[in-house]
C-alpha cells in the first residue's frame, strides 16, 4: 500500500516568489491603465502583455491559446486598437490605456453584445469569448451595419473550436441591428 | 426550419422547463472574464513546471545531465525518469480497455530507457517563474542514440522495422476481429456485384482552445493532494492517479475541474504531465503549476483517427446490400492511451452496419504501435471512422450499380418496425425512424430538383455535388456489464445526487464534467421538470471529487442521456419521498396525493395541498414524518442504462467545385438530427453546429502529418488548419424526435452526432461533383490541390 514519497531533491523552501525573482531578474517599471484603473508594475523585458495582464495584474479574462498570434483568445484593446496581447511586450505598452473583457460590463450590467452572445448561444466553453467580444466590438465601432461576410472576416483571427461560428455571427449581427434601431 | 427559439423562457411554473430554449446560466461569468479556468487559479507560493521533451521520434536515452539547469537561479529542482522510479510511486499510466492478446508495454511518467515519439517527456524542471523553468529546459543535456522509427500503421506491421516496443516485435498491439467471416465470404460469393474503396482517415489534433493545464498543491500536514486540472472526468483521473501513477489512497486526492475550455476527447486521458505536476508538488511541498504551450498540445494531446482501410461491399442488382468486409490498420501511437484500444476496435467495428440491414459483416482491425503521439478518442471516436467507411461504401456501391445513392440508401434502411434491431455487427439498436429523418433532410434541399439542376449545370461546365450522409451513433458507453464483457476496466454508469436544501432550494451534484456543453442549464431543466420547480431554484455542481462522491465523466455523448437519466431518476425518488411526507401531513393515503407544478394536493380537494419546498423544510425539521422514515430529502443515484442509445440522422451538403482551380464551395449544409427527446433546443443546435464544424474541418482542412524524420510537421496553429469563421458556411438544422425507449427521459445524446455525419457528407458531396471526371473517392483532407489533380487525371490517383 501507499508510503509517503521520498523527498529526493533539496529545495529552496519558504522563499517567496517576490524575493527570489529580484535575485535574478532585471525588471522595468511601467505603468498601464486597465479598464480605467492605473497600475504600476515591474516586468521583465521579455514579459508579454498578456502575461503581465494575467499574472501580474490578475486580469485573467484574456486567455492564452497559442502565444503565437494565431488564435485570438488573448485579444484586448490597446489605446483603442484591438490587438493580440501575446504579440506585444508589456514594456511596449508603458503608459497605454488597455481595455479587457473585464471592462465591458458596467457594474454587472452586460453590454448589448454580451447579452446577445447569451441570447444566441454564441459561446460554449467560453475560452474564445473574451477575444471574440473585443474583436466584435472593434467591428461594430467602425461598421454599424456589417454583412455576415464582414462579420466573419472581422472574427477570422479569433478561432473557436466549439460553436462553428454561426451563433457568434448571429449574436454580432443582432447587436448591430439592435444598436441600429436605437439610433 | 425549426430554428431554436432563443427567447429565454425561464420555465417559471416548473412545467415546461424540459424542452425549452432556456438561456445558459453558465454564460455570464464566461462573458465577463470572471470564469476561472485552471491557469487562472493560483496558490500562494506557486512554482512552475516545464517539461523537457524528446525531439527524436525514437531513440535510446544514453544520459541526462541536469547539472547546469539545477545550478540556475530560481530553479528549485530538475527531475528525470530515474528520480520518479526512485521515489517508489507506482509510475504506471494504465490502459483502461483490455482486448484479447493485447500487448501492454510499460508507460511511465517520465521516460527512462527510450523515447518512442517526438514529445516524450524526459525531464521536469520546477522553478520560481515559468520563464526560468522554460530557460532551464534548454540547459538540460540529453544524449540520445537514435533508433529507426516508423510513423505509418501499415508500414509498422508490414515492413521489417525496429519495434517501438520490444514486447511487440511486429508492432502489433492487437489483432481484432468482429462479425462472421464465413457468412461474409459466402455473401460476397453469392452477390451480383462487389465494390470497394481504399481509404485513409488522417490524424486529427483535437485543438481544444484551452491547452491542458494542472495546478497541484500537496499538503504535507494532511498528506492530501489537491489537483486542479483540465479534465472531462475528474473521478476517472482521481482513480488513475491513485491506482496508476501516484499510489496515493483515492481519499487523499481531490481533483477539481474548474471551467474547462473544450475537450473533444483530449481531456479524458491520464497523461504523464498532470501526474508529474502532482508528483513534483509532493516532492517540493509547494504548489506546482504546469501550463501546456500550444506546441506541447500538438505533440502530446492524444490525436484522433489514423486509419488505413480497405472496405468492400457486396450488392445485388436491385440494390440489396448482402455484406460488408473491412480491414483496417489503426495507428495507436507509441503508447496505449486509456481508450486507445477500444476506439478503433469495439467503438468502430460495431457501427459498420450504419442505418442499414446488412446480413453479413466482418471487420478486422490491426492495432499498430508507431513512433507517434498516442491516438485515442476524438469527437465521434470510432463511430465516426466506422460510419465514414459504410457511407463511402454505400456511395461506391451506388456508382457500381449505376443507382442513385439515395435510392440505394432507402432500399436498405432498417425499418421502424424492425426495432430493437440486432445488427450483424453485434449491436442492438434501440429505436429509429431513419427514413423520416432522411426524407426531411432531402425535402429541405429539394433533392430531385437539385439533381435536375446538377445535370443542367454540368452542360455549362459547372459542377455541383450533392452529398448525403446517414449516420447512427452508439452513445453513452454503457451498460457497465456489457462494457466489462468487451474489456472495459471501468463502469459505464453515471451518478448524481439530487438534494433539497432545508429552505427549499435544490442542489444537483453530477458526476459528469462540462467543457462547454451547458450541463448546468440542461441538468437544471431536468430536475426542475421532475420537481415542479423553476430552473432558478436549482444549482448544479460538477467537477470536484470532494463535493461529488462518484462519477464517470463526459465523453461518448453520454452526459444528457446517462448523467441526465441519473438526475431524473434521483429527482423522482426525491419527489416520491416528498409525496409520502405530504400524504402523512395531509392525513391521507399516498395514492390519493396528486402532484402538479410543485404542489402535492389531495385528489379532489385542491385546497388541501403542500408545496414540495415546504415539504423539504419539514423533511429536515424531522418533527412530523411518517413512522420509520429517516429525515432529509436527497437521493444518491447510480444509473446504469440497459443499452447504448442510438442517435441518428441525415445530413446533406451541396457543394460546387471548380475543376480548374480546385476550389470547393459549400453552398448549403442541412443537418437533420434525431437525438431523442430534446431538453434544450438551443443547446442541441449549438452541439450540432460545433460538430459539423469539426466534421467539415476533417473533410476539407485538418490532418496532422509526420515528416521523414518522424517529426510532427503540423506543430503550430499556422500549420494545422483549425477552421476559421470565413471557412465555414451557415448551417441549416432540423430535428425529428424518436425517443429512446429505455432512457428515463427518452434522451439519446447529441455531442458527437454531427461530427460523425459531416465528414462523410462533405466527402460524398465533393466526390459527387467530380463524377463526370470518374472520381469515385478522394482522401481527406480534400484540398483544392487534390480536387484539381483528380479532375486532371480522371480519378487515377
Ligand atoms: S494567445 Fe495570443 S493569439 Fe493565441
Ligand atoms: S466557445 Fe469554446 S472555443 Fe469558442
Amino acid at each position: 500500500m501507499w508510503k509517503p514519497p521520498t523527498v529526493i531533491a533539496n529545495t529552496t523552501r519558504g522563499r517567496t516568489t517576490e524575493e527570489t525573482r529580484r535575485q535574478y531578474m532585471s525588471e522595468h517599471e511601467i505603468s498601464v491603465t486597465v479598464n480605467g484603473e492605473r497600475h504600476e508594475l515591474a516586468v521583465e523585458p521579455r514579459t508579454l502583455l498578456v502575461t503581465a495582464l494575467r499574472d501580474e495584474l490578475g486580469y485573467t479574462g484574456a486567455n492564452v491559446g497559442c502565444e503565437t498570434g494565431r488564435c485570438g483568445t488573448c485579444t484586448v484593446a490597446v489605446n483603442g486598437e484591438t490587438i493580440k496581447s501575446c504579440t506585444r511586450l508589456a514594456v511596449q505598452t508603458d503608459g497605454a490605456e488597455i481595455e479587457t473583457v473585464e471592462g465591458l460590463a458596467d457594474d454587472g450590467d452586460l453590454t448589448p453584445l454580451q447579452e446577445s452572445f447569451q441570447e444566441h448561444h454564441g459561446l460554449q466553453c467560453g475560452y474564445c469569448t473574451p477575444g471574440m467580444l473585443l474583436s466584435a466590438d472593434a467591428l461594430l465601432a467602425t461598421n454599424d451595419d456589417p454583412t455576415r461576410e464582414e462579420i466573419r472576416e472581422a472574427i477570422e483571427g479569433n478561432l473557436c473550436r466549439c460553436t462553428g461560428y454561426q451563433n457568434i455571427v448571429d449574436a454580432i449581427e443582432a447587436t448591430a441591428d439592435r444598436l441600429g434601431e436605437r439610433r | 426550419m425549426s430554428d431554436a427559439d432563443a427567447s429565454g423562457d425561464s420555465g417559471d411554473d416548473g412545467s415546461g422547463a424540459f424542452g425549452a430554449a432556456i438561456e445558459r446560466g453558465e454564460d455570464v461569468p464566461l462573458l465577463t472574464g470572471s470564469g476561472e479556468y485552471t491557469d487562472d487559479i493560483s496558490r500562494r507560493g506557486t512554482t512552475h513546471l516545464a517539461i523537457r521533451r524528446s525531439d527524436h521520434a525514437h531513440a535510446r536515452i544514453e544520459n541526462v545531465d541536469t547539472g547546469d539547469a539545477e545550478a540556475m537561479d530560481g530553479v528549485l529542482a530538475v527531475y528525470t525518469g530515474e528520480d520518479v522510479v526512485e521515489s517508489g510511486v507506482p509510475n504506471t499510466i494504465p490502459t483502461a480497455w483490455d482486448l484479447p492478446g493485447l500487448v501492454q508495454p510499460q508507460y511511465r511518467m517520465l521516460a527512462t530507457d527510450k523515447v518512442r515519439h517526438e514529445g516524450t517527456a524526459v525531464a521536469a524542471v520546477v522553478a520560481e517563474t515559468p520563464h526560468v523553468a522554460h530557460d532551464a529546459l534548454e540547459r538540460i543535456d540529453v544524449e540520445y542514440e537514435p533508433l529507426e522509427h516508423v510513423t505509418d500503421p501499415v508500414e509498422a506491421v508490414e515492413r521489417d522495422v525496429s519495434p517501438v516496443h520490444d514486447e511487440a516485435e511486429d508492432n502489433v498491439a492487437f489483432d481484432f476481429e468482429l462479425g462472421d467471416a464465413d457468412a461474409t465470404d459466402e455473401a460476397f460469393a453469392d452477390a451480383d456485384r462487389v465494390a470497394s474503396v481504399d481509404l485513409r482517415q488522417p490524424r486529427i489534433i483535437p485543438n481544444a482552445m484551452e491547452p491542458r493545464a494542472a495546478l497541484a498543491d500537496w499538503d504535507e500536514t494532511t498528506e492530501k493532494l489537491r489537483l486542479w486540472m483540465t479534465s472531462q472526468n475528474p473521478h476517472l483521473h482521481r482513480m488513475l492517479l491513485s491506482a496508476g501513477t501516484l499510489g496515493l489512497p483515492e481519499n487523499k486526492i481531490q481533483v477539481i475541474a474548474p471551467e474547462v475550455g473544450g475537450g473533444f476527447g483530449s481531456k479524458i486521458y491520464h497523461y504523464p504531465d498532470e501526474a508529474v505536476t502532482a508528483w513534483c508538488s509532493m516532492q517540493l511541498g509547494r504548489p506546482v503549476k504546469w501550463q501546456a504551450t500550444r506546441s506541447e498540445s500538438y505533440l502530446t494531446d492524444c490525436h484522433g483517427r489514423d486509419h488505413v482501410t480497405t472496405g468492400e461491399i457486396a450488392l445485388d442488382e436491385d440494390g440489396t446490400i448482402r455484406g460488408v468486409r473491412v480491414e483496417t490498420h489503426a495507428g495507436l501511437g507509441a503508447q496505449l492511451s486509456q481508450f486507445g484500444t477500444a476506439t478503433p476496435s469495439y467503438l468502430y467495428a460495431t457501427v459498420l452496419s450504419g442505418q442499414y440491414t446488412i446480413p453479413a459483416i466482418h471487420c478486422r482491425v490491426v492495432g499498430a504501435f508507431t513512433n507517434t503521439t498516442p491516438v485515442d478518442a476524438y469527437r465521434g471516436a470510432g463511430r465516426a471512422e466506422g460510419i465514414y467507411v459504410i457511407e463511402r461504401l454505400v456511395d461506391v456501391g451506388a456508382r457500381e450499380l449505376g443507382m442513385d445513392s439515395v435510392e440505394l440508401r432507402r432500399h436498405n434502411l432498417v425499418a421502424p418496425d424492425e426495432f430493437p434491431y440486432e445488427s450483424a455487427a453485434a449491436l442492438v439498436y434501440d429505436s429509429g425512424e431513419y427514413e423520416r429523418a432522411m426524407d426531411l433532410a432531402l425535402e429541405h434541399v429539394d433533392y430531385d430538383e437539385l439533381r435536375e439542376r446538377q445535370r443542367e449545370l454540368r452542360d455549362e461546365d459547372r459542377y455541383i455535388g450533392i452529398g448525403v450522409g446517414n449516420f447512427i451513433e452508439s452513445a453513452g458507453l454503457s451498460p457497465s456489464g456489457l462494457a466489462g464483457d468487451l474489456g472495459a476496466q471501468a463502469g459505464g454508469w453515471e451518478s448524481s445526487i439530487v438534494r433539497f436544501d432545508s429552505t427549499g432550494s435544490v442542489t444537483v451534484l453530477a458526476g459528469t464534467a462540462d467543457q462547454g456543453q451547458g450541463h448546468r442549464t440542461t441538468y437544471a431543466q431536468i430536475a426542475a421538470e421532475e420537481l415542479g420547480l423553476s430552473v432558478d431554484d436549482i444549482d448544479v455542481v460538477e467537477g470536484d471529487t470532494d463535493r461529488i462522491p462518484q462519477g464517470m465523466g463526459t465523453y461518448g455523448s453520454r452526459s444528457a442521456s446517462v448523467g441526465g437519466g441519473s438526475i431524473a431518476r434521483g429527482a423522482r425518488e426525491v419527489r416520491e419521498k416528498a409525496r409520502r411526507i405530504a400524504a402523512h401531513q395531509l392525513e391521507t393515503s399516498v395514492d390519493d396525493i396528486e402532484f402538479e407544478d410543485g404542489e402535492f394536493h389531495v385528489a379532489g380537494a385542491p385546497d388541501r395541498s403542500l408545496h414540495i419546498q415546504a415539504i423539504a423544510h419539514e423533511a429536515y425539521l424531522g418533527h412530523d414524518l411518517p413512522e420509520g422514515m429517516d429525515p432529509g430529502l436527497e437521493e444518491t443515484n447510480f444509473y446504469d442504462p440497459e443499452n447504448f442509445t442510438y442517435p441518428f440522422g441525415t445530413h446533406v451538403a451541396v457543394v460546387e467545385v471548380d475543376p480548374e482551380t480546385g476550389e470547393i464551395e459549400i453552398e448549403r449544409y442541412v443537418a437533420v438530427d434525431d437525438c431523442g427527446e430534446i431538453i434544450n433546443p438551443m443547446i442541441v443546435e449549438g452541439q450540432v453546429h460545433g460538430g459539423i464544424a469539426q466534421g467539415i474541418g476533417a473533410a476539407l482542412y485538418e490532418g496532422a502529418a509526420y515528416d521523414d524524420d518522424g517529426h510532427l510537421q503540423t506543430r503550430r496553429m499556422d500549420e494545422y488548419a483549425v477552421p476559421h469563421a470565413t471557412q465555414l458556411p451557415d448551417f441549416e438544422t432540423d430535428n425529428t424526435v424518436t425517443p429512446s425507449p429505455h432512457n428515463p427521459i427518452g434522451v439519446k445524446g447529441v455531442g458527437e452526432s454531427a461530427t460523425i455525419a459531416a465528414t462523410p457528407t462533405i466527402v460524398s458531396a465533393v466526390v459527387d461533383a467530380l463524377e463526370p471526371f470518374d472520381v469515385d473517392h478522394l482522401d481527406m483532407p480534400i484540398t483544392p490541390e487534390s480536387v484539381w489533380r483528380a479532375a486532371e487525371t480522371g480519378g487515377d490517383r
